[in-house]
């Protein structure tokens, strides 16, 4: 049974609709993910959910009871912002204190709890610092401490890292997961970075102008991106444009000179996605001309002119010599890496 | 070589900060100094000013009860001023900045309003309203048979400090509204989802961080009102002095210009001491919100 629900929630500005039918289930102890461009819809769902915004449409509940009926004062939930918004007049330790003076905790299992949350996300000894005194990254940590100290029922965290820079992120998501999976709360993240939802995600909410693309896992959406956008938006991918020819038996996929055998159900003009990890250079295949070689350390990237147009491929480096600039190279895949769409024709 | 262009560059400041400096000395420092002194001369009915060095001016204010009376009515208007303002001014520019974009800007041309218009003209406008039995307020709750006789302003501190509060407001409202604007703008959704009422996060959240706001506020309205002079003048005349009117009176009717340069001397000291000690104890308290 779901534990909290959205059903077809829809939020319009005027006449602007900023989030249409957006129906999930999230199962309790789960860490999803809202992931989308920024105006895509996802910060808007995620204030809905925490009461500061209300639905136009639609229905949120939380245990079967509905969660929008709930002031947001009275919703119990955790919520880490993206500018964090610590009260600055309040030490450390006063930060997290507020959410369980509101509750009218006793001051002694205040104290406590106070101490633990802190010393959870590795700030023992900071309580009586200010927030201005404090790293963005300590900073961080109190928030997410003054979230997580009222036990709430549901974690809701707005771009929480984009402030940090790329090591201290890296850092902080693992140190997010493994304090999620420890306490078990069901978390709902907001990102942009597909990098942070796919290692942070049990599933992964893609989103687009207001809508849901695709729900699956960070492997799923990753490996079968149910759209275009989810695939162009999930890490680098190659379209190439290829058609099924059914003058062949058995009838056969075309893109340029690569050919494989057709995959049942299409006809006509599809676009061909392959991830330029999948893709290796082989005797026959995709004619194409390497462009450009870039070295990464633990791969290549090469930039690609091939005969359906610009192509990406990664390869690992496993000390194999690689074909340098210039090169004419045929490349090719597996029929399976693959996945197949119909293509409008204009 | 680089000696020279060395003590070219050091003097380079001197010589470009020298005309306002200048000017800042000229017109500001000397006066100054010049007042000073002139607290500290003699002046006689028929001998007029003597420049000698004698404390009879500073002895009269600090012995005559009336000098007394005069400084701590200035004071209390100041201070009550300063606490109708802030009273007023801080939910007046939490309301303001919590409105829509084209109604903030809208209201906050009314909030200045009253700096665009000459002082004066302001002044007479409260004299218009409630002075006497012609004032056009009194004459309506008159008429209406509200009250029997007319509300007591002119002439009257109730009526220095309303009118005073009017000239002010703005200076109060921008200060607290600077503070605002230094807010997180999630800092009450952030409240709420602690479990915090709108009364708890007013008064734990966001009091706390613009009380620097109030306070600076606070600074420059009641160092303007206790040296205000035009309000006074209008709305308390010669019946009702304050610090200011009585220097002028001083100088310009009794012609003693001595005391007068020691009344408002005595005024400068004790604002500058007042506003830099309370400048000094709000940093202090508030040293956290600050930085």
């Amino acid at each position: 049974m779901a534990y909290l629900e959205l059903d077809r929630v829809a939020k319009q500005f005027g006449t602007q609709t900023v989030v249409d039918d957006f129906s999930l289930a999230v199962g309790k102890g789960e860490f999803i993910s809202f992931l989308g461009p920024s105006g895509c819809g996802k910060t808007t769902t995620l204030q809905m959910i925490a009461g500061f915004l209300d639905p136009t449409r639609g229905a949120i509940r939380l245990e079967d009871k509905d969660l929008t009926a709930v002031h947001p004062a009275k919703r119990g939930l955790g919520i880490v912002f993206q500018s964090y918004a610590l009260f600055p007049h309040m030490t450390a330790a006063e930060n997290v204190a507020f959410g369980l003076e509101m509750r009218n905790v006793p001051r002694t299992e205040r104290a406590e709890r106070v101490r633990a949350a802190l010393a959870m996300v590795g700030l023992a000894g900071f309580e009586d610092r200010h927030p201005r005194r404090m790293s963005g990254g300590q900073q961080q940590r109190v928030a997410l401490a003054r979230a997580l100290v009222i036990k709430p029922s549901v974690l809701l965290l707005d771009e929480p890292l984009s402030n940090l820079d790329a090591k201290l992120r890296e850092e902080m998501q693992i140190e997010l997961r493994q304090i999620q999976r420890t306490i078990g709360t069901t978390t709902i993240l907001v990102t942009h970075d597909q990098n942070e939802a796919m290692s942070l995600s049990d599933r992964i909410v893609v989103m687009s102008q207001g809508k849901i693309e695709q729900i699956g896992t960070p492997q799923e959406t990753y490996e079968k991106p149910a759209s275009a956008f989810v695939s162009q938006f999930l890490g680098k991918t190659n379209d190439f444009a290829g058609m099924i020819d059914r003058t062949v038996v058995p009838t056969q996929l075309v893109a340029g000179s690569w050919r494989a055998p057709a995959p049942a159900g299409l006809g006509g003009p599809v676009t061909v996605s392959i991830r330029p990890e999948r893709i290796g250079f082989g005797d026959a295949g995709l004619s194409a001309k390497i462009l450009t070689r870039i070295f990464q350390g633990n791969h290549w990237l090469f930039q690609c002119d091939s005969e359906c147009g610009p192509a990406i491929v990664i390869r690992q480096n496993d000390g194999q010599a690689q074909p340098v600039e210039g090169d004419a190279v045929r490349l090719t895949w597996r029929p399976e890496d693959m996945s197949v769409r119909t293509r409008a024709v204009a | 070589m680089s000696a020279v262009a060395e003590e070219g560059s050091a003097r380079a400041p001197w010589a470009l900060t020298a005309p306002a400096l200048m000017l800042f000395v000229g017109v500001l420092l000397i006066p100054l100094a010049m007042t000073v002194m002139l607290s500290f001369h003699d002046w006689g009915q028929y001998k007029g000013i003597e420049p000698v060095f004698i404390l009879k001016n500073w002895h009269e204010i600090a012995t005559d009860p009336y000098y007394a009376e005069m400084f701590w009515r200035t004071f209390r208007i100041a201070i009550l001023t300063t606490l109708l303002t802030a009273l007023l001014g801080a939910p007046e520019a939490y309301i303001l900045n919590r409105m829509d974009g084209r109604w903030k800007s809208f209201f906050l041309l009314v909030i200045l309003g009253p700096l665009l218009i000459s002082v004066v003209a302001r002044t007479l406008g409260w004299a218009l309203l409630f002075g006497g039995n012609n004032g056009l307020v009194n004459k309506l709750l008159m008429s209406l048979g509200v009250m029997r006789s007319p509300i007591p302003f002119m002439f009257t501190e109730t009526g220095m400090v309303v009118a005073l509060a009017h000239v002010m407001m703005p200076f109060m409202v921008l200060s607290v509204w600077a503070a605002l604007q230094r807010l997180d703008p999630q800092i009450e959704n952030a409240a709420m989802s602690l479990g915090a009422g709108p009364g708890t996060t007013i008064r734990r959240i966001i009091m706390p961080q613009i009380m620097p706001g109030v306070l600076s506020g606070a600074i420059i309205v009641f160092s303007l009102s206790a040296s205000a002079f035009a309000t006074p003048a209008i709305i308390g005349g010669r019946r009702l002095k304050v610090a200011a009117t009585l220097a002028y009176d001083e100088f310009l009717n009794t012609l003693n210009w001595p005391l007068g340069a020691a009344v408002a001397t005595l005024l400068l000291v004790a604002l500058v001491l007042i506003v830099v000690g309370s400048n000094a104890l709000i940093e202090r308290r508030y040293a956290e919100v600050f930085r």
